[in-house]
């Protein structure tokens, strides 16, 4: 059974994408996306250090992985859309996950000027994931606009507290039509699971990953995970259809 | 409102008798809530907390580990000039000091920066004593731009008006370290004999000054040994949360240099021990989990290795505090520092304990 998953002009496999901050040394990246058979691994561009190629992350990232190079660092709108030129500027490809964080206490995104990043670099032809709280009027937003999906967090970034947004995450995964990806929150991958459970397009782990005991092996765990969730998802999506059969088997006596 | 009135509400307050009332139970109890207040804070850095270390460090890993995962950011200072009109006790560059006094060349700056970017490192925090005229305003920025070539850089410089800093971050400044030295306001009289430095309320709040100006990354600390560790450390983490809270879009982070010994004599008041040094570094972690905190080679090689699971973020690397250290003779040093090791040996045994050198942090926009 192919199940398929399109982002922009990329048709994806996987439904795990992995984040490359926070790992206890680079190369180990690369055995992660081995194990993980991630697909979309983001990367923040403030730490990419192009001269050095042992230095350099992207170094560690396979050519058939779809790059998604995040701002991080950016505090508002303005710096975000100046750290998605000199992503793609440095040819890290015209995918670009908006994080624009004016609070470092907690690492809440700041949703408005996330719009208005968003809405800059679609015109700019970028392909636009924004990171954000889950707001439905927002992410409605973020659609018209042009985001290609939208990452609602589960929890703080890092807090691998599980998706406590859930009730908001479903409203969106009811109302939006761009992809929903789980961003930020997930801590096990029983969570990761359960956020395609519940119809989440993707998933989004890094900390989860990077700072297991051991994150080669945790990779695999998400992929299982996230796997498993996809198909009790898709089985679930099988049982209503059912109800919907026309053979009629519990009422067809009134006919 | 200024820091400085947080520091007023608590400058009297009776540590001593706040500390004799608290309970192993009460230090339990603290380590185990998800947001601590500042008394809850003041004694994770009581006596009776000392025997709580082993609790504190855990809890403080998983919290590091959370917030920054397993890199280890690195930067290198470079001591631009050692021009200081100002005499303080405990400063070999003091402007009584019969030292040497230079400033390097805007291409002699160059040179130290390709010097250090060879090593591989990217980020620099350049010093100067306080001299408005041996090395002003203008200087520093002029330098900025020379190193910004190589490298993104913080500044550990005198105090500045929101103006100047708004200039140097428009010239590619992305952090500042100031430390007030000592918070209690009396000694901070007694050892700052003269010169500018002198006036207590204007270094004090010159980190806020650098936040209005909007200023990345803000780095606090008081020099550990002139009063009492405990009400020093105390009065970092609530001008660290105070910023924190006010400035949310600007990172903070809390150094804890400890006293070295330098050119002239000055005795410490109090010596900060390893134990207490520790103590210090988790509660801080615990009051502020978002924070970074910086360990410099102030410290001893096999301690900096030891407390790297406890709280740190960032560390300094290939360190000289000579101006002109790397590419000329060292014969200006502010203070001798202890862990002498090359970058290339830091990134060797930051790999072995499982850490992830960070060299390059940010990207200059
Ligand atoms: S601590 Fe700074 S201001 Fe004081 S004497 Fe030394 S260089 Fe000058």
């Amino acid at each position: 059974m192919s199940d398929i998953f399109r982002i922009g002009d990329k048709a994806l496999n996987s439904r795990l994408f992995i984040g490359t901050g926070k790992f206890p040394r680079k190369p180990m990246i690369q055995e992660v996306i081995e194990s993980s058979k991630s697909e979309v691994v983001t990367v923040a561009l403030r730490r990419i250090d192009f001269d050095v190629k042992e230095e350099n992350v992207l170094t560690y990232i396979p050519e058939s992985c779809v790059l998604m190079p995040n701002t991080s660092g950016a505090r508002n709108a303005d710096e975000a859309v100046r750290i998605a030129k000199l992503a793609r500027a440095a040819g890290c490809g015209n995918w670009i996950k908006i994080e624009v964080i004016a609070d470092n206490k907690y690492l809440l995104p700041d949703n408005l000027e996330t719009l208005k990043a968003t809405e800059i670099l679609v015109k700019e032809g970028f392909v636009v994931l924004p990171y954000m709280s889950p707001d439905l009027a927002m992410a409605k937003r973020m659609e018209d606009v042009g985001a290609a999906a939208v990452m609602p967090l589960g929890a703080p970034i890092g807090s691998n507290r599980g998706i406590k947004t859930k009730e908001l995450v479903r409203i969106l995964i009811d109302e939006i039509k761009v992809p929903i990806i789980v961003d930020a929150g997930i801590g096990k991958p029983s969570e990761a699971a359960e956020a395609m459970e519940m119809g989440c397009d993707a998933v989004l782990v890094n900390t989860a990953i990077a700072t297991a005991a051991n994150p080669v092996q945790m990779g695999r765990a998400f992929a299982l995970a996230v796997e498993a969730g996809r198909q009790a998802y898709l089985a679930g999506t099988a049982v209503e259809t059912q109800y919907a059969n026309a053979s009629s088997p519990l009422t067809g006596f009134l006919d | 409102m200024s820091f400085y009135e947080v520091y007023n509400q608590y400058k009297n307050m009776d540590f001593e008798g706040y500390f004799s009332k608290l309970t192993e139970n009460d230090i339990h109890r603290i380590i185990n809530k998800d947001k601590i207040s500042a008394l809850e804070f003041l004694a994770l850095l009581s006596p009776v907390a000392k025997g709580s270390l082993e609790l504190m460090a855990r809890k403080a890993n998983v919290l590091t580990k959370q917030n920054f995962g397993k890199a280890m950011i690195l930067y290198t200072p470079l001591y631009l000039g050692n021009y200081c009109v100002n005499q303080c006790a405990y400063c070999g560059f003091n402007v009584n000091n019969p030292i040497p006094r230079k400033k390097l060349a805007l291409d002699e700056v160059e040179l130290e920066a390709k010097a250090i970017a060879d090593t591989g490192l990217r980020h620099i925090l350049i010093l100067t004593g306080e001299s408005r005229k041996g090395t002003s305003v203008d200087y520093i920025e002029e330098c900025v731009k020379v190193i910004n070539k190589y490298a993104t850089v913080s500044i550990e410089i005198y105090p500045l008006e929101q103006e100047e800093y708004e200039r140097l971050i428009k010239a590619g400044v992305d952090g500042l370290t100031l430390y007030q030295e000592v918070y209690n306001e009396q000694i901070y009289d007694e050892i700052h004999i003269r010169g500018p430095k002198k006036d207590y309320l204007n270094r004090l709040n010159a980190p806020e000054r650098a936040c209005k100006a909007k200023m990345r990354n803000v780095n606090i600390g008081a020099l550990l040994g002139l009063d009492d560790w405990e009400k020093e450390a105390f009065f970092t983490g609530l001008h660290g949360q105070y910023l924190q809270d006010k400035y949310a879009d600007t990172e903070i982070s809390v150094s804890l240099p400890r006293m070295r010994p330098h050119a002239g004599a000055f005795t410490p008041k109090v010596n900060v021990d390893d134990k207490s040094f520790v103590q210090i570094m988790l509660a801080l972690r615990l009051f502020m989990p978002r924070a970074g905190i910086t360990i410099s080679t102030r410290e001893e090689p096999e301690f900096r290795e030891n407390v790297l699971p406890l709280g740190v973020t960032k560390m300094s690397a290939g360190t000289t505090t000579a101006v002109g250290g790397r590419t000329q003779k060292e014969d200006t040093v502010q203070f001798d520092t202890s862990d002498k090791r090359t970058v290339d040996e830091i990134k060797e045994m930051l790999l072995s304990k499982g850490y992830q050198p960070v060299f390059k942090d940010w990207q200059l926009l």
